[in-house]
């Protein structure tokens, strides 16, 4: 059985259909990049995952828990699904390590002095153990996504989506991240990702998926969808894309 | 019974919501110069002149201000009559003046030492800097704060009552004496009354702002 | 001058009576005040409805209001409708009520300003709403309010003064009395001026340094 299903998902906000109908299903172990045009609800769609956001019609099914039945506990869904965002969101009042750990302690009820220990584990997984003790805003902009990381790491979670995690970071810093992803791709991490990293989605991903105007254009393999597009527009995004950010990243 | 008694009093009363607003007109232009005065000292004074402004402002800040009218009533009364209505002007426009003093120097603070620099360097002297350089920008960055003290300040109108201006709420006062039993009314109409007074005057001096703003003078709006 | 000391001495001790009763108002004042400011903060962000209305109403009703007149609505108008309470009870009350209201809207804008990405990343851990309250936006909200919040001690404190009007005998109260007594008012009122004057800048000193202690970089890179 298939870890995440997404079945013929609408949602609109206001007059605007953003998401047309996308269905698709993820395996346990497989790695999903979603990408595509601003705008055209890839962030929507991962809300809609893990319930932050609730689509009209459509279901969504995660490890056989239905997302969109209004009588799940959301919160026992959520602690399964790590969530990374855009703008890192870590809370402001609190050490990183404590960052990493609050998760595990409120929704988990873990005792405090372990959920410190495994958020320093986490913390030495994403390479920031000596700095357990920075508030965020202390840190730089990729030294506070991998503690995101780390925080979605410390819920031992069966599926982690990103929401264009290296969008908001200068391109010195998305290297650390994206390092991060890797390896956590490596591991076995069925990962879900909104991104425009070309390099990052060649290197790890299992299906590349084209989303445009609410629907899924296209979905292959990245060897072929990168390479020979099925579909024209796709083709167009792909050279806009390589327009504006130059040759992929060979170095990801 | 009491409701037609309210409504045959209600000209006395708003003739008190009339001596309240002369009161707060009053008080309020003291506090205005004096205010100003006590900023431009604090900012541009020598040693002397900023620590004895900083002391003015504290006291008046420190004290409640029904002490202050008091102490203006008696401590002015042995040399001249001075009547209620005139020491709640002074003591409230003192008083006042303390709070707006914060208000202008944020303002003179807000225009920046650029401009008294570039003002000196042509020739002007401190004097002529402040009047037409400094204060013309820094009055617009005050208007903002400054309306919300006014709006305030109407309120404290209220205070008057204690050394006996018939204002409003004395008015109101002496209407329950007299009609005995009827205080949550009296009062009730009364808060009403200052209540729709502060709503009018808002919308008044919103107004106001608006003409006078000019791009690149606004202040962040804060206050009681 | 000497002869002001003199007078100092003498009263003093029935002044500092007073003074201990501002401070029993002023404590239960705040203490209540701040409590039932957060209830309606939370109400006016997070209640639905009705519950908004109704705070929202509250706020607005006692801060367009003069303190003055509510603390004799309090005492004069409350026992026409069973509600009798004692001076001092009824000026903590008016009092306290006063500077919810405008506490409220000091927490309101605090929490408001915590960036719903953060309320985002909690809901998205599984916490339920009391969680992400609790834990994320309060803490924040709590450290975030106190420059403007500590201005309502420090008011409250003088505002305090008002209370003799309907007979409490505070502070401003005795220096009354002793004014007619010895007909020697303006020394009295100096005299009650000062103790308020040392008060009000003690106080402004512990709140600025209870800031400084609090203080937390929560600057959060936006985007």
């Amino acid at each position: 059985m298939s870890l995440l299903r997404v079945e013929d998902v609408h949602k609109s906000y206001d007059d605007l259909m953003v998401l047309r109908g996308i269905t698709f299903q993820m395996d346990r172990g497989e790695i999903k990049v979603i990408i595509g045009p601003s705008g055209t609800g890839k962030s929507t769609l991962l809300r809609c995952v893990n319930g932050l956001a609730y689509p009209e019609k459509g279901r969504i099914w995660i490890d056989g828990e239905e997302v969109t039945d209004p009588k799940t506990n959301i919160n026992h869904i959520r602690s399964k699904v790590g969530f990374v965002f855009q703008s890192f969101n870590l809370f402001a009042h609190l050490t990183a390590l404590d960052n990493v750990a609050i998760g595990p302690v409120k929704v988990k009820g873990m005792k405090k002095s372990e959920a410190r220990l495994l958020a320093m584990e986490e913390l030495r997984r994403v390479g920031l153990e000596d700095k357990a003790d920075a508030y965020p805003a202390e840190l730089s902009g990729g030294q506070q996504q991998r503690v995101s990381i780390a925080r979605a790491l410390a819920m031992n979670p069966k599926l982690i989506l990103f929401d264009e995690p290296t969008s908001a970071l200068d391109p010195e810093l998305m290297g650390e991240v994206l390092k991060v992803m890797m390896d956590l791709a490596k591991e076995g991490m069925t990962m879900l990702v909104v991104s425009h990293e070309i390099g990052f989605a060649r290197a790890v991903a299992d299906e590349i998926l084209f989303l445009d105007e609410g629907k899924i254009i296209e979905k292959g393999h990245p060897s072929e969808l990168l390479t020979n597009p099925a579909n024209k527009r796709t083709k167009e995004f792909l050279h806009q894309i390589i327009e504006l950010y130059g040759e992929e990243r060979e170095k990801v | 019974m009491i409701y037609q008694t309210l409504l045959k009093e209600f000209p006395y009363l708003l003739e008190g919501t009339l001596v309240a607003l002369e009161l707060l007109l009053a008080f309020m232009s003291l506090g205005f110069v004096v205010g100003l005065a006590l900023s431009i000292a604090e900012v541009y004074g020598n040693r002397l002149l900023s620590t004895l402004a900083l002391m003015v402002e504290r006291f008046f800040r420190g004290v409640p201000a029904v002490v202050l009218i008091f102490l203006f009533y008696y401590g002015i009364s042995d040399g001249y009559d001075l009547s209620p209505f005139g020491a709640a002007t002074l003591a409230l426009g003192f008083r006042t003046g303390a709070y707006q003093s914060q208000i202008f120097k944020g303002a003179i603070q807000a225009v920046g030492s650029g401009q008294m620099i570039a003002a000196r360097a042509i020739g002007m002297s401190k004097v002529q800097a402040i009047w037409s350089i400094i204060l013309p920008q820094a009055l617009r960055f005050a208007i903002g704060p400054w309306s919300n003290e006014f709006a305030s300040e109407l309120k404290d109108t209220s205070l008057a009552y204690t050394i006996g201006v018939v204002e409003l709420l004395r008015r109101a006062k002496y209407i329950v004496s007299y009609t005995y039993g009827n205080a949550l009314v009296v009062y009730g109409l009364c808060a009403i009354l200052y209540l729709i007074l502060i709503r009018l005057g808002n919308m008044v001096l919103y107004r106001i702002e608006s003409k006078l703003s000019m791009p690149g003078f606004e202040m962040r709006r804060e206050g009681r | 001058m000497t002869e002001f000391f003199e007078f100092a001495r003498t009263y003093l001790p029935v002044l500092l009576e007073g003074t201990a009763l501002t401070l029993q108002m002023w404590a239960w004042c705040i203490l209540g005040g701040t409590v039932f400011g957060l209830l309606l903060a939370l109400g006016r962000v997070y209640g639905n409805r009705p519950i908004y209305a109704l705070s929202t109403g509250y706020v607005e009703l006692f801060r367009g209001t003069p303190m003055l007149v509510q603390v004799l609505f309090v005492y004069f108008g409350l026992p026409e409708i069973g509600i009798l309470l004692s001076p001092i009870a009824a000026a903590s009350i008016a009092l306290a009520m006063n500077t919810a209201a405008y506490q409220a809207e000091y927490f309101r804008g605090a929490i408001q300003s915590i960036e719903t990405g953060q309320v985002e990343a909690a809901r998205a851990l599984g916490m339920t709403q009391i969680q992400v309250i609790s834990n994320i936006i309060l803490p924040q909200a709590l450290r975030m309010v106190i420059p403007q919040w500590s201005n309502e001690p420090i008011l409250l404190l003088k505002y305090s003064s008002i209370a003799f009007v309907i007979g409490v005998p505070e502070l401003m109260a005795r220096a009354q009395m002793i004014g007619y007594s010895t007909f020697r008012f303006f020394d009295a009122f100096l005299l009650a001026a000062l103790i308020y004057l040392i008060l009000t800048t003690a106080l402004a000193q512990g709140l600025d340094r209870l800031e400084r202690k609090v203080r937390v970089p929560t600057m959060q890179i936006q985007r």
